[in-house]
């Protein structure tokens, strides 16, 4: 297990031209070590540039970011060894595969880290099979797939490396329901397997709700919340200030509460059945 | 990724404003003029006007000297040659090269020449959009379809390929990124090594710029484009009284410097 912590990180895109954009002020957190944590926020409100800078894509000019304590831009191993350890899963990963098969491009994170054939070997069949990838598909070439098969060989691409923090940048943008419960379940199998730790930037904030356990909410560049679902999506929610929505069955729910129902928060479609079924078995709702 | 290639620096200055044909004539005329001028008066006049466009156009001086320091290298070369392989008056021996007095001059002239034409078309494209440039371009070559020469068509072909330059450098940028992320190293190793290192780069992008040719063929074909209609233009290019006054003033000033100071003897 590794600790992901950031101090006071500041980006400043195209400083000293018109184009200057501050796309990160002073952002400051750790991460829940074996945890979940959903990272949400506006178009444009810099999760992307956040995530890049986990894993040493791009340098803090202000502010730090550290694993286990330990500032990654000054580890022993240099920078590349922090990218085996904190995998980051890019915005449509399908468009970085390039080998002759989804084998040798399963494979080119584990080869890259140096490990031994049997290593690679064993890391690339496991990762196929969590992310359901049969082994009739690995000697395909990876451009015959389908888009949500591509998807998953590259987010397995990623999960044969075995980083400790595993970051996921909008993995499920583009695919139908059933595509997206997918892959976030194989996340979350591989985070149980692995007992790793798990960042998700996602839109949808009903994914956020179902897998996450912590929340971190970006607007502008700032992180304006950081807590628990419960806390950042129960009925005194602040999203609807910086026009985020807390997911559709939480606000059915505050608004039966607002209106005198005795119902707690909910957030996933689940939990609002049990609650209803047990309210409608007790009478509550009449 | 850093492409210079037409960077554009947006601004509301005279030397922004002005008609990109009139900017592209004067610039032309200007290069020409720089091959053309013999004395060192020539070149100062030069310089001011230059310096005057530059002070006007408020681009930053660190820009144009990004463009004329990769040519550095090739500038001190082609100095060194110039010094050493002109005949005329000796002024001093290393062994058994001689530098000469005519070669000093010639090798001035050249970093002159050179430097000045670097800042100037720099100042081109720093003030106008490629775009725009494209569009010039084609508005000045029209005659040529008279004969037969397809200036439309070329000037869509930049136009497209301008446009997919940056979406091409984000996306290099972007795949560079993924890789890395998978411990891909671009940087270390032999020569051969980091030309097999581009692999993973550049296989994904040149599926994407098919695949993005392919989608913009198709949207092409369903807005029925047909490259013998003559097209209208969203923002038509018109000459203002300022423009006009500008060519004038330059098509007077320029070879008149020419004429003048070619005369003088220094
Ligand atoms: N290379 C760049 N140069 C200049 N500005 C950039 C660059 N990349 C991103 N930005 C700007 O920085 C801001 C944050 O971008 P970022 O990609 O981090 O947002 P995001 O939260 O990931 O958005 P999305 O949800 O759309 O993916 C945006 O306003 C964007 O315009
Ligand atoms: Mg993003």
């Amino acid at each position: 297990m590794s600790l992901l912590e950031v101090r006071a990180l500041t980006h400043v895109y195209a400083q000293g031209t018109a184009y200057e954009h501050r796309a990160l002020d002073r952002v400051s957190f750790t991460l829940e070590e074996g945890g979940f944590t959903g990272l949400i926020g506006h178009t444009g409100s810099g999760k992307s540039t956040l995530v890049q800078h986990l894993n040493g894509l791009m340098k803090p000019a202000e502010g730090q970011v550290l694993l286990d304590g330990e500032d990654i831009w000054a580890r022993q191993g240099g920078i590349r060894g922090v990218r085996f350890l904190v995998g980051l899963v890019f915005q449509y990963p399908e468009y970085q595969l390039f080998e002759e098969t989804v084998y040798k491009d399963i494979a080119f994170g584990p080869t890259n880290m140096g490990l031994s054939a049997q290593e690679v070997d064993r890391n690339v069949r496991q990762a196929a099979a969590l992310v359901g990838i049969g082994e009739e598909l690995l000697g395909r070439s990876p451009f015959e797939l389908s888009g949500g098969q591509k998807r998953r060989v590259a987010i397995a691409g990623v999960m044969a490396m075995r980083p400790s923090v595993l970051i996921l940048d909008e993995p499920t943008a583009g695919l139908d329901p059933q595509g997206r419960e997918d892959i976030l379940g194989q996340v979350q199998q591989y985070r149980l397997q692995e007992g790793a730790t798990v960042l998700l930037v996602s839109h949808s904030m009903e994914d956020v709700a179902r897998h996450a356990d912590r929340i971190l909410v970006m607007d502008h560049g700032r992180l304006v919340e950081n807590g628990p679902v419960e806390e950042v999506f129960g009925f005194d929610s602040r999203l609807g200030d910086i026009g985020l929505a807390v997911p559709q069955v939480t606000s059915i729910f505050r608004q039966l509460h607002r209106r005198g129902h005795a119902v707690s928060p909910v957030f996933t479609v689940e939990a609002a059945i049990a609650q209803i079924e047990g309210l409608l078995e007790g009478g509550g709702i009449g | 990724m850093n492409v210079t290639l037409g960077q554009y620096f947006p601004g509301h200055s005279l030397t922004h404003r002005t008609d990109p044909r009139v900017k592209l004539v004067l610039e032309v005329l200007f290069i020409a003029e720089l091959f053309m001028v013999k004395r060192y008066a020539g070149f100062l006049l030069m310089g001011a006007l230059l310096a005057l466009v530059v002070h006007n156009s408020k681009i930053p001086l660190w820009a144009l000297w990004r463009g004329l320091r990769r040519l550095l290298l090739i500038l001190a070369f082609t100095s060194l040659l110039n010094l050493f392989y002109t005949d005329g008056r000796e002024l001093f021996t290393i062994w058994r090269l001689t530098a000469t007095w005519e070669g000093l001059h010639a090798a001035l002239f050249t970093i002159l020449r050179i430097s000045m034409l670097i800042v100037g078309t720099s100042l081109l494209t720093f003030t106008t959009s490629p775009i725009m440039l494209t569009d010039a371009l084609e508005r000045l070559l029209a005659p040529l379809k008279k004969l037969r020469v397809p200036v439309g068509e070329l000037a869509m072909m930049m136009t497209i390929a301008l446009r997919f330059i940056p979406v091409l450098s984000e996306e290099t940028a972007k795949i560079m990124s993924a890789q890395k992320a998978r411990g891909a190293d671009f940087e270390s190793g032999s020569v051969f090594q980091r030309a097999r290192a581009l692999i993973p780069i550049l296989v994904p992008l040149f599926v994407s710029a098919f695949r993005r040719a392919d989608e913009l063929a198709v949207a092409m074909e369903c807005r029925c484009y047909d490259s013998a209609m003559p097209r209208s233009r969203l923002k038509e290019m018109r000459m203002k009284r300022a423009d006009y006054l500008i060519l004038t003033g330059m098509l007077l000033l320029i070879p008149a410097i020419l004429m003048g100071t070619n005369r003088l003897w220094i």
